[in-house]
């Protein structure tokens, strides 16, 4: 096995968990007593001390292991949940975060880290009781071997495993049968011996007839490792004693076990002779050497067994079901994930994009010969290649919810350091995009998150001046609109302030005096480089390096950002991107003898110019059923060659909330295309997104129908548009 | 489930009949109870039990005992299959020393 590959996944999967853990921490100051969410942390942390010390990364597993302690006591009620924890528990998650990275870039714990890994172990240790981080009260305890001292000889004869068990009163009312258990373990290997001990029922008038009073002691022959004997009893292990010794333990750990168990040495003594587990000189030796041991210190009170088992009340039927629904839901989801290497997607969908070129190629072959059954069977293959094809596409998906959760730190940071109260509302996190995306939009959301939340949101006394709530409100919204996706950053702070806008961008020369601007166009200003009205600069914004970046992060992802906003009530940033990078369905259209391909989840109608012949307008704009249409002629706008036809077409194309005609001369129907990226050369080419080759071989150009509505609306003297390229 | 009491000259007969489980422990135990104090010697008869469990086990157990203490003579006859198999399981043959009689249709 690979090493490399394990220890990759190892770290993967560990930084997913720290994830789910400060997910979970975040969720839990809002809902203190949520058990589901208690245990989601806990388990995130004892995945990776389990998982690190397979690896043995001790360092890791040291520090995770006191995190857990403290868990654990949460987990038992033993500890209540409020701000000091959380953050004490949070900063376990960063360092634990720094030691897997730390890891994946090989290098060594620096001595800062190790101090602040220790600083925080004090701080968890102070949770635990004071002292050496004591180990959790999980039952099943293993007696490592103490170093051997006087306690009687070595090991002992027996092959056998013993256990002993004690089950707890409740184990009936919850719904479990001790005989179940035993029969359940005896599919694991061969009961030898077993003495079912009656000895714990009490007097008839005391007796329940609903608690449980049985013991037993067993002497098995088994294979099987001491997990899975230890399995067996998973469900009742916390409130059952049950001890485990494996075949030829030390004779010190049988003294050991006869101490603890509630019933007198002898008796115990007797029978794990019973159980072939001792013999009898085995046996002899041991109470010898204990009653030695006794005279010299004070014998071990089993009445404190007994405490330890019996007080602890936890609700342990909705344990035991919580957990046995936890573990198929985690073992299905489990099995229900691959891994994939991210490239070897990019191969597939390339293959994807070419399987399409060839068979458009065939499907117009078909159409050429005329051969119906040819035109039938190609049309399935068309159909099935689509259906390859959005599965392919899809594999690249990935929900934006991830990404909005973890703004839940940012804000929750964020609030404490400008000492403001903000909450974080996340909706459309169910909405899918494509998985480079996700990558590339995390910093830009970062900022104007940040933005928002230092100079939308007011201070909580000038909000109740102003007639709001104290607690500022932060909305990350995600939706799908044609063929986009959507991402909004909402505050309901300040709002943008329009005079200071334009004051400051008359100052900066950027515009002049009389410049009359639409409001979009003002607020649209302030993506200028270098540009901020911010008064006070802080360590998060006010600079005016920050919007402008935003701007080109997101052009660079073929997207565009505009900005909404109401002095005094709040402000809205959205950002609309491609759902798709590499295929596109689209829409043939001719001019000339070009062909041009025009997106089609923005194309939403197809007319006869001809109905427009005497429809009036200023040859700028069509009436489109009352409705004001601008448009623009392709022939012109390339400036094709030739004359145009009598009957020329107009595709009515949308995108966000403008419309534009665009006048073709034909109309070739529906396809789908891999978008190739047109080189460096023609990046300033108005109005052209790439290009494509279709099955005739030919070339046909892909409209940047945003670019062009652009130009459309600049013509026409409408309000600027989303800035884009 | 079902518990026919009889009393024949001072020796009560028990029957159980039915699932001898959780869910009748408490019914089971005070008919138990109250048919023990009523008598000199008891006979429990396991015939027709077709199920039991820990809670089973652990009134018969207690049954036993508490006729012990007070003196009476217990027996467990015609231990039914389920029970004979309980008894296996838990090695308590012994302990309930009475005749179990192994029918020819136990193999």
């Amino acid at each position: 096995m690979n090493l490399d590959d394990a220890l990759r996944t190892f770290i993967a999967e560990s930084r997913e968990l720290l994830q789910e853990m400060e997910d979970a921490l975040l969720r839990i100051e809002q809902s203190p007593g949520n058990e589901e969410v208690i245990n989601a942390i806990f388990r995130a942390a004892h995945t990776i001390k389990g998982s690190a010390g397979l690896f043995g990364l001790d360092h890791i597993v040291a520090f995770t292991h006191v995190a857990e302690s403290v868990l654990d006591r949460v987990r038992n009620g033993e500890l209540q949940v409020d701000g000091r924890l959380v953050a004490v528990l949070l900063s376990s998650c960063d360092h634990i975060k720094e030691l897997i990275e730390n890891l994946a870039a090989g290098g060594e714990v620096s001595q800062e880290a190790k101090a602040r890994g220790e600083s925080i172990v004090a701080g968890l240790n102070s949770y635990l009781g004071g002292g050496a981080a004591t180990s959790s009260k999980a039952a099943l305890p293993v007696e490592t071997s103490a170093p051997c001292t006087t306690q009687g000889g070595g090991e002992v004869e027996t092959d056998l495993w013993h256990i002993s068990l004690r089950f707890g009163r409740d184990v009936l009312r919850n719904g479990m049968d001790p005989l179940s258990f035993i029969r359940y373990l005896g599919t694991l290997g061969d009961i030898k011996h077993i003495v079912t001990l009656l000895d714990g029922i009490p007097r008839a008038a005391e007796m329940d007839p609903e608690a449980c009073y049985l013991g037993f002691e067993i002497g098995f022959k088994s294979n099987a490792s001491k997990a899975e004997i230890e399995g067996v009893f998973e469900f009742v292990r916390e409130d059952c004693q049950i001890r485990i010794l494996p075949p030829h333990s030390r004779v010190s750990e049988y003294m050991q076990l006869i101490a603890d168990l509630p019933e007198k040495d002898m008796r115990i003594g007797e029978i794990l002779v019973k159980c072939g587990t001792l013999t009898q000189s085995e046996l002899d030796a041991a109470l010898q050497a204990q009653q030695v041991s006794d005279e010299a210190k004070p014998h071990r009170p089993i009445g404190e067994v007994l405490v330890e088992a019996g007080v602890v009340q936890k609700p342990v039927m909705e344990a035991a079901l919580d957990k046995q629904k936890q573990v198929k839901e985690q073992k299905a989801a489990e099995a229900n994930l691959i891994r994939v290497d991210a490239d070897k997607l990019d191969t597939l969908i390339n293959l994807v994009g070419e399987l399409i070129i060839a068979g458009a190629g065939t499907s117009m072959i078909a159409q050429r010969s005329g051969i119906s059954e040819l035109l039938e069977a190609t049309a399935t293959m068309s159909r099935l290649v689509e259906e390859v094809r959005d599965s392919a596409l899809n594999l690249r998906m990935v929900q934006i919810g991830a990404t909005f959760n973890r703004f839940q730190r940012v804000v929750r940071d964020v609030s404490k350091e400008l000492g403001k109260d903000i909450e974080l509302v996340i909706s459309g996190a169910e909405t899918e995009l494509d998985k480079t995306v996700v990558e590339k939009i995390g910093d830009p959301l970062t900022h104007l998150v940040r933005n928002s939340m230092d100079h939308g949101i007011e201070p909580a006394d000038v909000r109740l001046a102003r007639g709001k709530p104290a607690k500022g409100t932060l909305t990350l919204n995600a939706y799908h609109d044609s063929g986009s996706i959507v991402i909004e950053v909402s505050d309901d702070g300040g709002g943008l302030n329009k005079e200071r806008i334009l004051k400051k961008a008359i100052e900066r020369g950027l515009i002049n005096e009389d410049h009359n601007l639409s409001e979009r166009e003002i607020y649209s200003l302030i993506f200028e480089a270098g540009f901020s009205t911010a008064e006070t600069v802080s360590n998060l914004s006010g600079r005016g390096v920050g919007m402008d970046v935003v701007k080109r992060n997101i052009t660079a992802l073929r997207g565009t950002v505009t900005l909404d906003s109401e002095e005094g009530k709040g402000t809205t940033v959205r950002i609309r991107l491609p759902l798709t990078l590499a295929i596109i369905d689209g829409f043939l259209v001719g001019v000339g003898s070009a062909v041009y391909v025009v997106p089609l989840d923005m194309v939403v109608e197809c007319i006869e110019r001809a109905a427009w012949e005497n429809a009036g307008g200023d040859g700028r704009y069509l009436n489109l059923r009352g409705e004001v249409l601008p448009y623009m002629r392709l022939r012109e706008h390339f400036e094709i060659e030739g004359e145009p036809t009598r009957r020329e077409n107009v595709v009515v194309v949308r995108y966000g909330e403008h419309k534009a005609g665009l006048v073709v001369d034909r109309l070739m129907g529906e396809f789908q295309t891999v978008i190739k990226p047109l080189g460096k050369v023609f990046s300033k080419v108005n109005g052209i997104g790439g290009f494509t080759i279709l099955g005739s071989g030919e070339v046909a150009l892909i409209l940047d129908v945003p670019g062009l509505l652009g130009q459309v609306a600049a013509h026409c003297g409408s309000m600027a548009i989303e800035q884009t390229v | 489930m079902n518990i026919s009491v009889t009393n024949d000259n001072g020796v009560c007969h028990i029957g159980i009949t039915g699932e001898m489980n959780i869910y009748f422990a408490s019914q089971m135990k005070e008919k138990l109870v109250s048919a023990m104090a009523d008598s000199k010697e008891i006979e429990i008869n396991l015939a027709h039990i077709s199920e039991i469990d820990s809670s089973g086990l652990q009134l018969l157990a207690l049954a036993k005992r508490e006729a012990a203490e007070s003196g009476k003579p217990l027996h467990f006859v015609s231990h039914s299959q389920a029970v004979l198999d309980m008894l296996d399981l838990c090695n308590l043959a012994g302990v309930f020393g009475d005749p179990v009689v192994i029918s020819s249709a136990h193999a």
